[in-house]
């Protein structure tokens, strides 16, 4: 049963990771316009270099 | 991520999510105050794709002063941000291209606190979900048989874990909650509340002393269904909201203003009693007032549903809301504001529409049920162990498992995800909603009223035939009919658009009369009877007629009729198929009302009544204990809108109208109309099969959890079954 001290730091882990993530794309405003950027992925504007912001 | 690290994160990821909520919420609202200065909303109404995308992007960054423009595809909008622009320059910009364009008032948007409101309710969503994930994964250990001190530290970091989140996700029902025991009412929070702290503390005390059930995977999984219950409900809202807003927001009223320093643009708020304004041809009525200098023809169809002109001159009144038509006019206000006809008519919708809002809609009565005898069912199995056993432990474990097996996770589900399949299918059909219980009243329609103007017709005349004017007079009429703005001549232009116009010498409009000009030597006229010198008896004409005279010939008369709008025929043959009254209630002249109802097939009709007399026939009807659904789009159709049981306008309708409906037609197509009904129908059955699958379920799992038997992964099972089950009938409707 030592094992399930590295297994669940490790699962809550990878969980805290997946939160962060969610937490970035709705900071990110990633949900704003979610048709607009399933079109924009199609678009080879950028596609050389970044777009300078 | 450099904004991310500017917030520490500690262990706890519920704590940070608090203040990244506000954070996050504190941004949005700073976007929405700089939109004032400098920022620009435009509607798209057209744009489809990622080349658009591109392309209104590309126009808009290429003029001078623009500093970045963004286009959002899912809302059709484009936000631009270009200080020292105004619209005014940038819509050219874009029609040049080929994209229609439209001012927005950002004010009116306003979307920033349903913006935060969305985000905050799916980061409480991402919360509840992590948690529930991790608990389960420990939650299935100690099913599996975890005895002793794995089971008892699989506990403690399930609670570690669930009391941050239930504290963190749990907020909007524990508000809603305070509130509604504060009113004293019991609402569905009250037990979901409930539900959520028992549960929570009866598995913190078995835990301290190392029980056997602990309920932290329930308590959070609550959380997460319900949360997602109340997001769907939040964006079928929104949605609806932000589009409402968008029509009215398309509007921004604007009156010129004259003054001992000139001519200056206000806004029409801004008016005051006995200023000068000046209204130009095709221009709307800001205010109420008398013509002081001018003459013209005034369109009073939004407020009357009248379509033969008004002819007007110094002294006549007029009403905001009413439509300029030939000649500019200068108007002295006499009241503006919330002063005006308009103004005093919507005032009239409000009050109509609160006793409207007395409706309870299904799950309303499902909860005022549900509510007290959820907490019935609990009390009475706590007291009964109680009694028997005298173990006030067991006693509080089987009360907290009565709750969480009877909490309402599929109806706070049921009704949200039906309405956003449904409201989301209608919507793709051309039809808003935007009232909450407006699919529930819609379903119970009996009786369809229709207006006329602007309703069952485009409220804009067409040519009836050609065959009246002689081959060699088309020429003439059509240079004549272009050197007018009336809608008549426009009409008589559209009808003759294939022939040359002929050469016309001292064209001249007459305001309020017609147009003439020198043809060959000859003097010709195209406007009113009376103008002519000719007899005039539009009133028994199903049309309104123009009159075209050559001298030395007889004057010609031009009909006209008001087209029908696409799919009027239809709908009204699939509405009467369905088995619906329809009637058709006008403020027009009965001789065209009886032409229109005969094309339509409808037999039912008044003509000539008043904005009251069409609220009064509501009402009658209503009395008789019929369900009506009312149509209509101007001011003299608002009353009855807010009258009848459901209400449809089309998006052409005056600001009012759409304000006092249900629901928006986005098209100009009436067929949706018969569709919706239908929809209704069906998410209306929708919604009381979900009841029944829930209460089902209740009625298997109560009986075990009372009787004792209830484990941890009953309430477990159960409780996703429901749910999953009520989601998925719902999402049915959508084919």
């Amino acid at each position: 049963m030592e094992i399930l001290t590295i297994l669940i730091p490790v699962s809550l882990g990878l969980g805290v990771v997946g939160l962060a993530a969610f937490i970035w794309t709705l900071r990110a405003r990633q949900y704003d316009d979610p048709k607009g950027d399933a079109e924009r992925i199609l678009s080879d504007e950028w596609d050389d270099r970044p777009r300078p912001d | 991520m450099s904004d991310l690290s500017a917030i520490r994160l500690s262990a706890c990821p519920a704590c940070d999510a608090a203040p990244m909520a506000r954070h996050l919420a504190d941004r949005a609202g700073g976007a929405a105050t700089a939109a004032g200065d400098g920022t620009l909303i435009l509607s798209l109404p057209r744009i489809h794709c990622a080349v658009c995308i591109g392309d209104v992007e590309r126009a808009l960054h290429a003029v001078p002063g623009v500093r970045l423009a963004r286009v959002n595809l899912t809302l059709r909008r484009v936000t631009v941000d270009a200080p020292g622009l105004t619209a005014a320059d940038l819509i050219p910009v874009l029609g040049r291209i080929g994209y229609e364009a439209h001012e927005l008032d950002p004010d009116a948007l306003s979307s920033g606190a349903a913006d935060r409101q969305g985000r905050d309710l799916l980061m409480r969503i991402g919360v509840a979900g992590f948690a529930m994930m991790n608990v389960m994964i420990l939650s299935v250990a100690v099913w599996s048989g975890a005895q002793d001190a794995t089971r008892d530290l699989f506990h403690w970091i399930s609670a570690a874990i669930a009391l941050p989140t239930v504290a963190f996700a749990g907020q909007p029902f524990f508000s809603s909650a305070w509130t509604a025991i504060r009113a004293r009412r019991l609402g569905m929070d009250v037990p979901i509340s409930l539900a959520l702290i028992l549960a929570t503390a009866i598995s913190v005390y078995e835990t301290v002393l190392s029980g056997h059930h602990a309920y932290f995977d329930a308590a959070v999984m609550l959380c997460f269904f319900l949360l997602i219950g109340r997001y769907l409900d939040h964006r079928t809202r929104a949605i609806a909201r932000s589009a409402a807003a968008e029509l009215t927001a398309l509007e921004v009223p604007r009156a010129t203003l004259l003054s001992a320093t000139g001519e200056r643009i206000v806004s029409a708020v801004s008016l005051a009693v006995g200023d000068l304004i000046r209204v130009r041809p095709g221009g709307r009525i800001p205010a109420d007032g008398r013509i002081v200098e001018g003459r013209s023809e005034i369109d009073r169809a939004l407020l009357t549903g009248e379509t033969l002109p008004v002819a007007a001159g110094p002294g006549l009144d007029l009403s905001a809301g009413e439509l300029n038509l030939t000649g500019p006019l200068v108007m002295r206000v006499t009241a503006a504001g919330r002063d005006t006809t308009l103004a005093r008519l919507t005032a009239l919708v409000e009050a109509a529409e609160s006793a409207r809002g007395r409706y309870t809609s299904l799950a309303e009565r499902a909860s005022r049920a549900y509510a007290p005898m959820v907490h019935l069912l609990a009390a009475t199995s706590f007291a009964g162990w109680f009694w028997t056993t005298r173990d006030l432990r067991l006693s509080v474990n089987i009360a907290a498992a009565v709750l969480i097996i009877t909490c309402p996770c599929a109806l706070g589900l049921a009704v949200p995800a039906v309405a956003t399949a449904a409201s989301g299918r209608l919507f793709r059909r051309g039809l808003l909603i935007k009232d909450g219980t407006a699919l529930e009243r819609l379903a119970q329609v009996d009786t369809v009223v229709f207006d006329k103007t602007g309703t069952l017709t485009m409220g804009q005349p067409s040519l009836l035939s050609a065959d009246a004017l002689p081959e060699g007079l088309r020429p003439v009429t059509l240079a004549l009919a272009q050197g007018s703005a009336h809608p008549l001549s426009r009409a008589l232009a559209e009808a003759l658009a294939g022939t040359t116009p002929a050469e016309l010498n001292d064209l001249c409009e007459e305001p309020g009369h017609g147009v003439r000009a020198i043809w060959q030597g000859a003097e010709v006229r195209l406007g009113r009877a009376d103008w002519l010198g000719v007899a005039d008896d539009d009133a028994q004409r199903p049309g309104s007629a123009t009159w075209l005279s050559v001298a030395g010939r007889a004057p010609i008369r031009l009909d006209f009729t008001d087209q029908m709008r696409p799919g009027a025929k239809d709908c009204v043959a699939r509405l009467e198929a369905d088995g619906q009254r329809v009637i058709l209630i006008s403020g027009d002249r009965p001789a065209a009302v009886a032409d229109l109802a005969a094309r339509l097939g409808i037999a039912e009709w008044h003509a000539g009544t008043d904005p009251m007399g069409k609220a009064a026939a509501i009402e009658a009807l209503a009395a008789k204990g019929a369900h009506v659904l009312m149509l209509g789009d101007g001011l003299n159709d608002t009353a009855a809108l807010a009258r009848a049981h459901a209400s449809i306008s089309p998006a052409s309708a005056l600001d009012a109208a759409r304000v006092a409906s249900d629901m928006v037609l986005t098209g100009q197509d009436l067929l949706p109309v018969a569709d919706a009904l239908l929809t209704a129908r069906r998410a209306t059955a929708r919604i009381r099969e979900n009841f029944a699958i829930s209460i089902l379920y209740n009625v298997i799992a109560v009986p075990v959890a009372i009787a004792g038997l209830a484990t941890p992964l009953l309430a477990a099972l159960a409780m996703s079954a429901s749910s999953i089950t009520v989601t998925l009938n719902a999402l049915r409707l959508r084919r």
